[in-house]
């Protein structure tokens, strides 16, 4: 039987007691979102917080929603209300492509996007879907709220930007006009972590060039789950076949995926390759209006 | 230790709990529901899911201590009395179950799926059961039993409403 080793619990009603819990217990004490990450990391004691603050009443953190030229997602929305979102259904479809193939759907009822996020799993599919749009963390302490861009949110593995007395309450995206966006993935399994994956998008100007991209990638060592080297490759010309086989070749080559039980590194390089190039010409697709 | 009171198949409990106690030892320990069966305990088989506000979770992932305060519906709760809820009667019919260890997080889903969808297909049926790991039937009969569910769901309905 895996039981946690014992810890106290408080429950936060409002972000304000969330980020004063914190303060108060100091590093020992952690949030408890979903719990999908924490409470498996406990019961193995790959974790050992003290006191466990449960962030659950806090559905005012529950949302999706446009705000002028962008998108707010509040920490606490599932992972299924991610997928059934209309507004990023609208768009951004890479969110629901890669939420379909997050966990299963009991997982998905409960895991939430500020989870996902400050876990900072190296297979993180979300993760990479954020850095791939570039993404705006918003975190909360006591003293305010500050700004982080996405690229700079992970600052390792199971790292991130967030201090020990902080919470991570928002994720801002700008709204994209003629872009399109998409999200690949190959897994052993139905519901399993990636063995690798990629997520992008591409924006559009008027003689159909590319004014905008991003490119995101889980599971295989990316710096900041991108590759920026890729995407300055394409900026600024054509999406065509062999300029999206150069970028994807420059990502597959610039990973640094480790052998494990889901694969070895040639295998995991040649994915990313394979999976870059299928979202960056889906997106471009889409960007023109096509079906894909 | 802490008091929890949560409703459980409509009724409330309570109980004097450790924080680190998971929903599903509480349910089958404290209350003495053992209709939710306890698995793998990673969060990966499904077989101890159970609804949370409606919503079908996985209670070895989940804190008793999260659902103070919370509504829980469990296997036990299908059933009206000696009529059998639709999908436990279509388990039966299209022989959905072997071992039945995966069957009360089968069955937990299963309803929540037909409550959202009543009409789904069989793509729809096996994506809703894909946390749900069934090591006996190959799940070909578990589909059959949810659809058989569906079909007759709805006539069952317009029968309860005719009396
Ligand atoms: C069986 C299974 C399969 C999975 N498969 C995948 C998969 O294929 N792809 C994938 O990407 N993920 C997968 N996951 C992970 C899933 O997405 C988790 O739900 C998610 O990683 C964590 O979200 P949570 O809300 O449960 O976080 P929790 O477990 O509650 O928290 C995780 C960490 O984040 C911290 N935290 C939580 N919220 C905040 C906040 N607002 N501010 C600051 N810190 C916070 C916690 O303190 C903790 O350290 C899987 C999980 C399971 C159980
Ligand atoms: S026992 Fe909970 S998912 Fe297996
Ligand atoms: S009937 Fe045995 S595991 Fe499903």
């Amino acid at each position: 039987m895996q039981v946690p080793a014992p810890f106290e619990y408080e429950r936060a009603a409002s972000v304000d007691e969330a980020v004063a819990l914190l303060a108060r217990h100091g590093p020992e004490a952690r949030l408890v979102a979903g719990g999908h990450s924490l409470l498996p990391m406990m019961k193995l004691r790959l974790a050992r917080p003290e006191m466990l603050i449960d962030i659950n009443d806090l559905s005012d953190l529950d949302y999706i929603r446009t705000e002028g030229d962008e998108i707010a997602i509040g920490a606490m929305t599932r992972h299924a209300g991610v997928l059934d979102s209309a507004v990023l259904a609208e768009h951004y479809r890479i969110f629901a492509e890669a939420e379909r193939v997050i966990a299963d759907p009991i997982v998905r009822n409960r895991g939430t996007v500020g989870g996902s996020l400050c876990q900072a799993d190296p297979s993180e599919d979300l993760s990479a879907v954020f850095s791939a749009l570039r993404g705006t963390a918003v975190i909360r302490s006591e003293s305010g709220s500050r700004n982080v861009e996405m690229r700079q949110f992970h600052t390792g593995p199971y790292e991130t930007a967030v201090g020990a007395a902080e919470m991570l309450v928002e994720v801002r995206l700008p709204i994209r006009p003629n872009s399109g966006s998409a999200y690949e993935k190959v897994e052993r399994r139905a519901g399993d972590w990636s063995i690798a994956a990629a997520g992008a998008f591409v924006q559009l100007d008027g003689e159909g060039r590319i004014a905008d991209l991003g490119i995101g990638l889980a599971a295989v060592g990316a710096d900041h789950f991108t590759c920026e080297e890729a995407e300055d490759a394409l900026r600024g010309g054509t999406p065509s076949e062999e300029a999206i086989a150069r970028a994807a070749a420059i990502c597959a080559e610039g990973c640094q995926p480790q052998a494990d039980q889901r694969g070895p590194v040639d295998y995991k390089r040649h994915l990313v390759g394979v999976l870059v190039a299928r979202a960056l010409t889906r997106s471009a697709a889409r960007a023109r209006g096509e079906a894909a | 230790m802490m008091r929890v009171s949560m409703r459980v198949n409509g009724a409330q409990t309570e109980a004097e709990i450790e924080p680190r106690l998971l929903l599903v030892h509480y349910l089958r320990n404290t209350l003495g529901l053992t209709g939710t069966h306890w698995g793998c305990d990673t969060s990966n088989c499904g077989a101890c899911t159970v609804w949370l506000d409606g919503l079908p979770v996985k209670s070895c992932t989940t804190l008793a201590a999260m659902a103070d305060g919370h509504e829980v519906r469990t296997v036990e709760d299908l059933a009206d009395g000696d009529s059998l809820d639709p999908v436990q009667q279509g388990f039966m019919q299209e022989h959905g179950l072997q071992c039945g260890f995966c069957t009360p997080g089968m069955l937990m889903t299963a309803r929540a799926l037909l409550d959202r969808d009543p009409d789904p297909d069989e793509a729809t049926i096996r994506e809703a059961i894909s946390g749900n790991l069934c090591r006996c039937t190959g799940y070909e009969n578990i589909v059959r039993a949810i659809r058989w569910a569906a079909e007759h769901q709805a006539a069952q309905a317009r029968e309860e409403a005719a009396l």
